[in-house]
C-alpha cells in the first residue's frame, strides 16, 4: 500500500493503517528513545506514549511539513528528550551526555532480529569519529543544521556534505533500495 | 541547480532528519512533486537511517502496540492476535491430563489389586461352602443313618410289644453257659427276629446256625446260618420261619452250614410256649 494512502487513513483513525505504520517505523523509533534513555523500561514508557501523542494528534502532519518519518522521530525524540529532564529520570541516571548511538551498537552482541544488524555494525566499526558525531546530533537527537553546526564548530555547508558522506557510506553497506 | 547537484548538497539528509526549518522543508516538498529521482533519493537516505535506528533498539518493539492500542480504546480482535503470549505460558490443561493419567493409572492398578484380593477371597469362600457342603452331606447321611437305625430300633421295640408276636428265650447250654439268644416270633407274618447279642464271636471258619425244632419226634429243620454275625450292629437277624416251629435253637457249624445240627456245639435252646 502506498505511504500516502496509508498516513491518510491513519488520520481518519484507521486501526488497521494505525498499525501497518507502527510496524514499518516502532524499531526505529525504539532504538531513537532507547539511545537517549538507555533503559528497557522507560523506552517502552516513551514508547507508548510517543503512538498515543500521534494517534491524537495525526490531523497536526502534513506532508508539506516533511516525512511521515520524520514527523514521528520528531516525536519520538521530544518524547524521550522530555523524560530525560524529568525529576525522577534525572534522580536515577547518571549523565548521558557522553553517549552515542554507536555505544549501544558495540555493546550489543545480540542485534536483536534485525537483518542489518551485522552490517550496521561493520559500518559502525569503520565510521569516523566525524560521521558518529554528526549522525548522532542530526537523527538520534533531532538537532536542526544550525544546532549542529554551533556544537560542532563547522559551518552549515561543511555539517551538510559531511552528513551526506556518511549517510552515503550507511547506503553502501546496507545496499539501501526503497 | 541540476537535479544532481540539488541532491548531492546534503539537504535532503537534513530533510529526513528533520533538520531544516520549515520554509526549507516545503520547498523540498515541492522539489519531491516535480523529481521523481529527487523523490527516489529521499526513499533511499529514509530507508538507511530506518535500519540505522531500528539497530540500537534494544528489543523486537512490536510486542509494546497491544498497550498502546489498549491506551486509546481500540481493542478490536485484531489486537488480541497481537496480545498472544510472548511467552509460552505453562500449559496447565496438558499437565493437569499428564496429572489425571497417572491418578487414573494408579486408581486402575489398586482396583486391579482389590479385584484379585476379592477373586482370591472368593475362592476361599467357595472352598469353604463346598467343604461345608461335603459337611452337610456327611451330617444329612448320619442322620439318615441315624433315622433308619431309629427306625429299625422302633421297628424291633413294636414286634418286642406286639402281643401276637411270641418271645421265646433261648437259655445258653452246656457248651457255652453263658450264651443267650432271644427269638421274636411274628406267626402272621412268618417271621422270626433272633437278638443274637447274649452269643460270643464265632470262632474263624464257623457260623452259626439256627434251627426250628419240633419235639415229637425230635426233628431239625435249618433257617439258614449268621454269616454276617461279627459285621452286624444290633445283632438281631431276621429270618423268614414257615414251620410250626416248637423250640428253636442256634448251634456253631463249619462254614457254610451243616445238614443235621451238630449237637455237641448246641450253644442255644428255647421251647416256644403254648399259648393258653
Amino acid at each position: 500500500m502506498q505511504l500516502e494512502l496509508l498516513v491518510s487513513k491513519f488520520q481518519s483513525k484507521d486501526e488497521k493503517a494505525f498499525e501497518a505504520l507502527y510496524n514499518m517505523y516502532s524499531d526505529s523509533m525504539h532504538g531513537v528513545i532507547y539511545n537517549i534513555v538507555r533503559d528497557n523500561d522507560i523506552a517502552e514508557e516513551v514508547m507508548q506514549d510517543v503512538f498515543i501523542k500521534a494517534w491524537h494528534n495525526a490531523s497536526s502532519y502534513s506532508a508539506k511539513k516533511g516525512r511521515f518519518f520524520t514527523w514521528l522521530i520528531n516525536i519520538a525524540r521530544n518524547a524521550a528528550i522530555d523524560k530525560t529532564r524529568s525529576k525522577t529520570f534525572k534522580n536515577s541516571k547518571k549523565n548521558l551526555d557522553a553517549t552515542f548511538f554507536v555505544d549501544i551498537l558495540e555493546n550489543q552482541d545480540n542485534l536483536n532480529s534485525q537483518t542489518d544488524a551485522i552490517g550496521i555494525k561493520k559500518f559502525v566499526k569503520k565510521l569516523a569519529k566525524k560521521c558518529i558525531e554528526v549522525i548522532e546530533l542530526l537523527y538520534f537527537k533531532g538537532y536542526t543544521q544550525k544546532e549542529a553546526s554551533k556544537t560542532l564548530e563547522m559551518p552549515i555547508g561543511t555539517i551538510k556534505t559531511r552528513n551526506r558522506n556518511c549517510i552515503n557510506e550507511l547506503r553502501n553497506m546496507l545496499d539501501v533500495s526503497p | 541547480m541540476t537535479n544532481k547537484e540539488y541532491i548531492e548538497s546534503g539537504i535532503l539528509e537534513l530533510y529526513v532528519a528533520g533538520a531544516l526549518s520549515e520554509a526549507e522543508n516545503e520547498a523540498v516538498y515541492q522539489k519531491l512533486l516535480k523529481n521523481p529521482d529527487i523523490l527516489d533519493e529521499v526513499l533511499k537516505i529514509e530507508a538507511a537511517i530506518i535500519k540505522l535506528t531500528a539497530a540500537t533498539s534494544p528489543t523486537d518493539s512490536k510486542y509494546i502496540f497491544p498497550a498502546v492500542k489498549e491506551a486509546l480504546g481500540l481493542n478490536t480482535s485484531d489486537s488480541q492476535v497481537v496480545t498472544l503470549p510472548r511467552q509460552p505460558k505453562t500449559n496447565w490443561l496438558a499437565y493437569t491430563g499428564w496429572a489425571a493419567s497417572v491418578l487414573l493409572a494408579g486408581g486402575l492398578i489398586w482396583l486391579l489389586n482389590q479385584n484379585r484380593a476379592l477373586q482370591t477371597e472368593i475362592k476361599t469362600v467357595e472352598a469353604e461352602i463346598n467343604k461345608q457342603h461335603i459337611d452337610n452331606q456327611l451330617l444329612e447321611e448320619q442322620i439318615h443313618t441315624a433315622r433308619a437305625n431309629l427306625k429299625e430300633a422302633n421297628k424291633l421295640l413294636d414286634v418286642i410289644r406286639d402281643k401276637e408276636i411270641i418271645a421265646v428265650p433261648l437259655p445258653g447250654q452246656d457248651v457255652y453257659p453263658e450264651a443267650y439268644a432271644k427269638v421274636y416270633w411274628d406267626k402272621k407274618a412268618n417271621t422270626i427276629y433272633l437278638d443274637a447279642q447274649g452269643l460270643p464271636e464265632p470262632p474263624r471258619g464257623k457260623v452259626y446256625q439256627v434251627w426250628s425244632l419240633t419235639l415229637s419226634p425230635l426233628s431239625p429243620t435249618s433257617l439258614g446260618t449268621l454269616d454276617d454275625f461279627a459285621n452286624d450292629d444290633n445283632k438281631v437277624f431276621t429270618i423268614t420261619n414257615t414251620n410250626a416251629s416248637e423250640a428253636f435253637g442256634i448251634t456253631l457249624e463249619p462254614a457254610g452250614g451243616s445238614e443235621t445240627p451238630t449237637m455237641e456245639q448246641l450253644y442255644t435252646l428255647g421251647a416256644v410256649q403254648t399259648t393258653p
